[in-house]
């Protein structure tokens, strides 16, 4: 199993410890990832609200490279898999699109590089069945809140990323490692994206809005599988604390690190040192689990 | 609420907000699904079904200074729900993008400079490199002290590169943003 992987900015910086994670849990299933050289920044955001044909050219600068590695593109950063997406579709229902990106790379590109989430590869590729068999420890007794965010399933038409208003995917991953999935309402809310420093006010409150609703259902952590998700909720916990006096300490993983925890890794190889709540709870139940 | 001022001085934002998005606004029947899903609707004095119903009746540039144009955080629930398929998120990006093109006032917070801070380093650098970013957002806010008590944690635990992205294509990105400064086109 080989793909090309793209990992983003974020695996550079906010988000080395999803990169770290990720990197630890396909080689621990045996899954080959080549990055494609000379890789660039997908616009994100920024872009998409800045001029069309900009967010469409930066992910197919991206597209190119990697049709040259006949090879699918897998993505863990929930934001650059959407612009990676929304790009194929922009590029192969509008000529005019087409065109102009011809224009911006000097190439013409026809959207046809399959883009996957690496939830789908584990998943559809690797199967529920032999990521169980691989599995050395276990989420017993962990309560887990799946938050998916908006990237990862909107808009639902393009992406066809499993359920867009209550998807199951992270999960069915959580209740493979043995680990308590929660039925709560937020798993496809907005945290505020990248709103983080422009709108910090705005971001408090919806990532406040979350944390109460996570902590309601009682969870113990909170899985998630965007970088901006993950730094949003993780980051603003303080401030959110000091506004509404409340004492939140939920612990925002990525499902790469609990994967990987279970798959036998050690906490140090899969990032949890730069969790800015720290995974104390999380990492003590799983090693309580394994000396059982 | 929007007051629409200039209806008797144009034809509206409509037909330019339509030609942006790709979006027939026409067929929106005011269900407000967009509205109810809206994350920031309920913090904003504008909700999006108000804006697709402002364009409807010849709104002109005073949509373009709606607080929710750029408290928008581009989440996409609206269009998800929309029961007419209206891509309403697009409509929000088109207003944004003619924000930009026409001047309109700077909105509070100022996402259009942070926006502009986070793909200047895009242009340098092939990749964001969020310190410049920071920076450069924060020297233009003149702020440049707030929400900077997290730093040092972030950079002790690793959380945040302090040099700039390497190995990153340059090159193509910068012929990128060269060609789209040129063309400006097909209607950015």
């Amino acid at each position: 199993m080989k793909y090309a992987y793209y990992p983003g900015c974020s695996a550079e910086s906010t988000a080395r410890d999803m990169n770290q994670s990720t990197l630890a849990v396909v080689k621990a299933l045996g899954i080959d990832f080549e990055e494609p050289r000379g890789w660039t920044c997908c616009g994100a955001t920024a872009g998409h609200q800045t001029n069309r044909l900009l967010s469409v050219s930066l992910p197919a600068a991206n597209l190119t490279k990697v049709q040259d590695m006949k090879l699918d593109m897998v993505v863990n950063c929930a934001a650059c898999y959407n612009r990676m997406k929304v790009a194929n579709h922009e590029i192969s229902s509008h000529p005019a699109i087409r065109q102009g990106v011809r224009d911006a790379l000097d190439r013409d590109y026809d959207g046809s590089v399959k883009v996957r989430h690496l939830i789908e590869i584990l998943l559809e590729d690797v199967g529920l069945p032999t990521i169980i068999k691989s599995l050395k420890r276990s989420l017993n007794g962990l309560k887990v809140a799946c938050y998916y965010g908006c990237l990862l399933v909107r808009p639902p038409g393009i992406l066809k990323f499993d359920d867009a208003e209550n998807p199951k995917s992270l999960d069915r991953l959580v209740t493979a490692m043995g680990g308590k999935s929660l039925d709560w309402p937020c798993k496809v809310e907005c945290c505020g994206g990248g709103l983080s420093l422009s709108r910090t006010d705005v971001v408090v409150e919806l990532t406040g809005g979350i944390l109460e609703m996570a902590a309601a259902a009682g969870a113990d952590c909170i899985a998630v599988s965007c970088p901006m998700c993950q730094v949003n909720l993780d980051l603003r916990q303080q401030d959110i604390n000091k506004q509404t006096g409340k004492n939140y300490q939920i612990p925002i993983v990525y499902i790469t690190q609990l994967l990987g925890l279970c798959l036998g890794i050690g906490p140090g190889d899969l990032g949890f040192e730069k969790l800015m709540v720290p995974a104390t709870n999380v990492l003590k139940k799983v090693e309580a689990n394994s000396h059982e | 609420m929007i007051t629409i001022k200039n209806k008797k001085n144009g034809p509206g934002l409509k037909s330019a907000i339509e030609e942006i998005s790709g979006v027939d606004i026409s067929v929106c029947f005011q269900c407000k699904k967009c509205s109810s899903g809206c994350p920031v609707g309920k913090l904003a004095k504008t909700r999006p079904s108000e804006i697709m119903r402002s364009l409807h009746l010849g709104a002109g540039d005073e949509l373009l200074a709606s607080d929710l144009v750029w408290m928008c955080a581009s989440c996409e629930t609206c269009s998800a729900r929309c029961p007419m398929g209206i891509d309403v998120a697009a409509v929000m990006d088109a207003l944004r993008r003619l924000a930009i093109e026409r001047g309109a006032p700077k909105p509070e917070g100022n996402v259009p400079l942070f926006n502009r801070a986070f793909l200047k380093t895009v242009e340098t650098f092939g990749r964001s490199y969020e310190i410049g970013m920071i920076t450069a957002y924060k020297l233009g806010t003149g702020k440049l002290m707030n929400d900077t008590e997290k730093f040092p944690a972030m950079l002790k635990k690793g959380k945040i590169a302090l040099l700039p992205p390497k190995g990153g294509d340059k090159q193509t990105v910068k012929r990128i943003f060269k060609k789209i400064k040129e063309s400006r086109g097909p209607k950015a």
